[in-house]
């Protein structure tokens, strides 16, 4: 491995560049005809033009990215998040064209993206899932059920989906009733009265564990990320360590994230999402194949370079820690930048940076493709840059965020930076207490 | 008479369907009301609606489905 294209844009093409010219490999930029003037281009070692703006027709464009691959003679590819980084059917295209796939495999990304195949895999590993009915119930069937589930319990209609016809039962005479109900309506509007029922977590906290694993039977994990602030399921920041979590939960929390890779055969790195409840019990969601938008976090607590270390397992070599030289060190947070207006419903706002000014000093890194003149195109993601903060304990982190927020200027574009300085100046997320529902319920 | 204009209301990809297997909003010679879905803009991965804002007659559109369009851009024309 020589030569790696990257095969994405922005702070994640620019952060996959910087891990591999420290390992002295050379970088293949792409870009589309909209990013000529894009950071990742001048850092790359060599660009090459993909297509158009859409992404459909240039970073999610497979030929165009494997002609690129072959045109500059790269050897591997890294899709970074987003874009081709989940999708199977181009990670066993660039394995059939010779090229090194920098995560894990196709038939990996294919097991973890079908979720219920992947829950069967956690089962078997005795990672706990939300309990749930295992196939489907008569409403008959239903009571029986739920005592076995625990309440709050939702009914959800076999033929149906979505969300749509989805009942809560605290207890027993509402199930009864409520199965009874979902049934005839299920029948009526599917033709099916089949039901399923599952736990509701009410207000979950969403955590996630950080693994690593090579191709030479080493897995470890990383500790976790506390991703609960949310905002329409997306992440609008992430923590680590979680304030929530208990010692001994944690530990339980990683060692199942380490048996879950271990029994998916899974090389690379990877993300296992999990649901907490308030009662410390936590439920495997799903696994993620990719390097993840907050993966710095984990970074700057535990020392480790995760996107080198992608490399060098892809390169088919150890990767060059061990479980015992991983500790959780400090506290860490990532603020994400978007180019969106949180005093307008957080509409997008593209556009001509005009003025910025990076905030520094100890204990801050930024990850952005942002320079003062840039100008930041409608077609893609919104974020624009990373800010990432570490700190002794939670409370210097903290600190450290709002000083590093009152320096961060990004003149000419409307962003997150005002909505970061609230979250940081909010008692319930200083005290640590938010959940997924925290941002809709204070609203 | 005429000619009023419908315009982008924001920068991105601009769409006349709703996904590429549906017909189109609205078609060259269809009567449209003011507030009446044309099309569909995709400014960072969000989709925004655009709206006629006047009643009229769509005589033609300016641009092509999936052409990229600047904020206030006319994207078709309105006759009376």
């Amino acid at each position: 491995m020589h030569r790696v294209l990257v095969a994405n844009r922005g702070e994640i093409a620019l952060r996959v560049i910087r891990a591999c010219r420290e390992l002295e490999l050379e970088t293949v930029a792409v870009y589309s005809s909209a990013d000529e003037t894009a950071l990742h281009v001048r850092k790359a070692d060599a660009a090459i033009c993909i297509g158009k703006p859409a992404a459909r027709q240039s970073y999610l464009n497979h030929d165009a990215l494997i002609d690129a691959a072959r045109r500059s003679g790269a050897d591997a590819v890294h899709p970074g998040y987003g874009f081709l980084s989940e999708n199977a059917e181009f990670a066993r295209r660039c394995e059939a064209e010779g090229l090194v796939w920098v995560g894990p495999s196709a038939a990996a990304i294919e097991k973890m993206g079908d979720k219920a195949a992947a829950r069967r895999l956690a089962e078997a590993a005795e990672v706990p899932v939300v309990p749930g009915t295992h196939g489907t119930v008569t409403p008959e069937q239903a009571v029986s059920a739920g005592v076995r589930i625990g309440y709050p319990v939702m009914i959800k209609a076999a033929g149906g989906g979505g969300g749509r016809g989805i009942r809560v039962a605290h207890g027993a005479e509402e199930l009864e009733g409520g199965a009874q109900q979902a049934a005839r309506e299920a029948e009526a509007a599917f033709g099916n009265r089949a039901l399923y029922l599952e736990r509701l977590i009410e207000a979950p906290r969403h955590v996630e564990v950080q693994v690593l694993a090579d191709g030479h039977g080493n897995a470890i994990h990383l500790y976790e990320r506390e991703c609960s602030l949310q905002r329409r399921r997306q992440k609008l920041l992430e923590e680590s360590p979680s304030p929530a979590l208990e010692p001994s939960t944690r530990a339980a929390m990683a060692a199942s994230a380490v048996r879950l890779a271990e029994a998916a055969g899974y090389v690379n790195a990877g993300t296992v999402e999990f649901l907490l409840d308030d009662a410390g019990g936590f439920y495997f969601i799903e696994m993620n194949t990719r390097i993840q938008v907050e993966h710095p976090v984990t970074e700057m607590i535990t020392g480790v370079d995760l996107v080198k270390e992608q490399l060098v397992i892809a390169a088919g070599e150890p990767m060059t820690i061990a479980q015992a030289d991983v500790s959780q060190r400090g506290a860490a947070i990532e603020f994400r930048i978007t180019a969106e207006n949180p005093d307008a419903d957080f509409q997008p706002s593209p556009g001509r940076i005009d003025g910025l000014e990076l905030p520094g000093g100890p204990g801050v890194r930024v990850d952005t493709a942002l320079y003062d003149g840039y100008s930041v195109p409608p077609f893609y993601d919104s974020l624009v840059a990373k800010l990432i903060v570490w700190g002794r304990d939670r409370a210097e982190a903290i600190a450290r965020g709002r000083r590093a927020l009152e320096e961060f200027v990004i003149g000419g574009i409307h962003t997150t930076v005002p909505f970061h300085r609230r979250m940081l100046a909010d008692d319930g997320f200083c005290r640590g207490e938010y959940h997924t529902d925290y941002l809709a319920m204070s609203a | 008479m005429s000619d009023k204009t419908i315009k982008a209301p924001l920068p991105g990809t601009f769409y006349r369907r709703a996904d590429p297997g549906a017909d189109p909003f609205v078609s060259e010679g269809d009567s449209v009301q003011a507030g009446d879905v044309v099309g569909l803009v995709e400014i960072m991965k969000s989709f925004h609606e655009v709206k006629a804002d006047a009643g009229g007659v769509v005589e033609r559109f300016l641009v092509e489905n999936e052409d990229t369009v600047e904020a206030g851009q006319d994207l078709a024309v309105l006759g009376d």
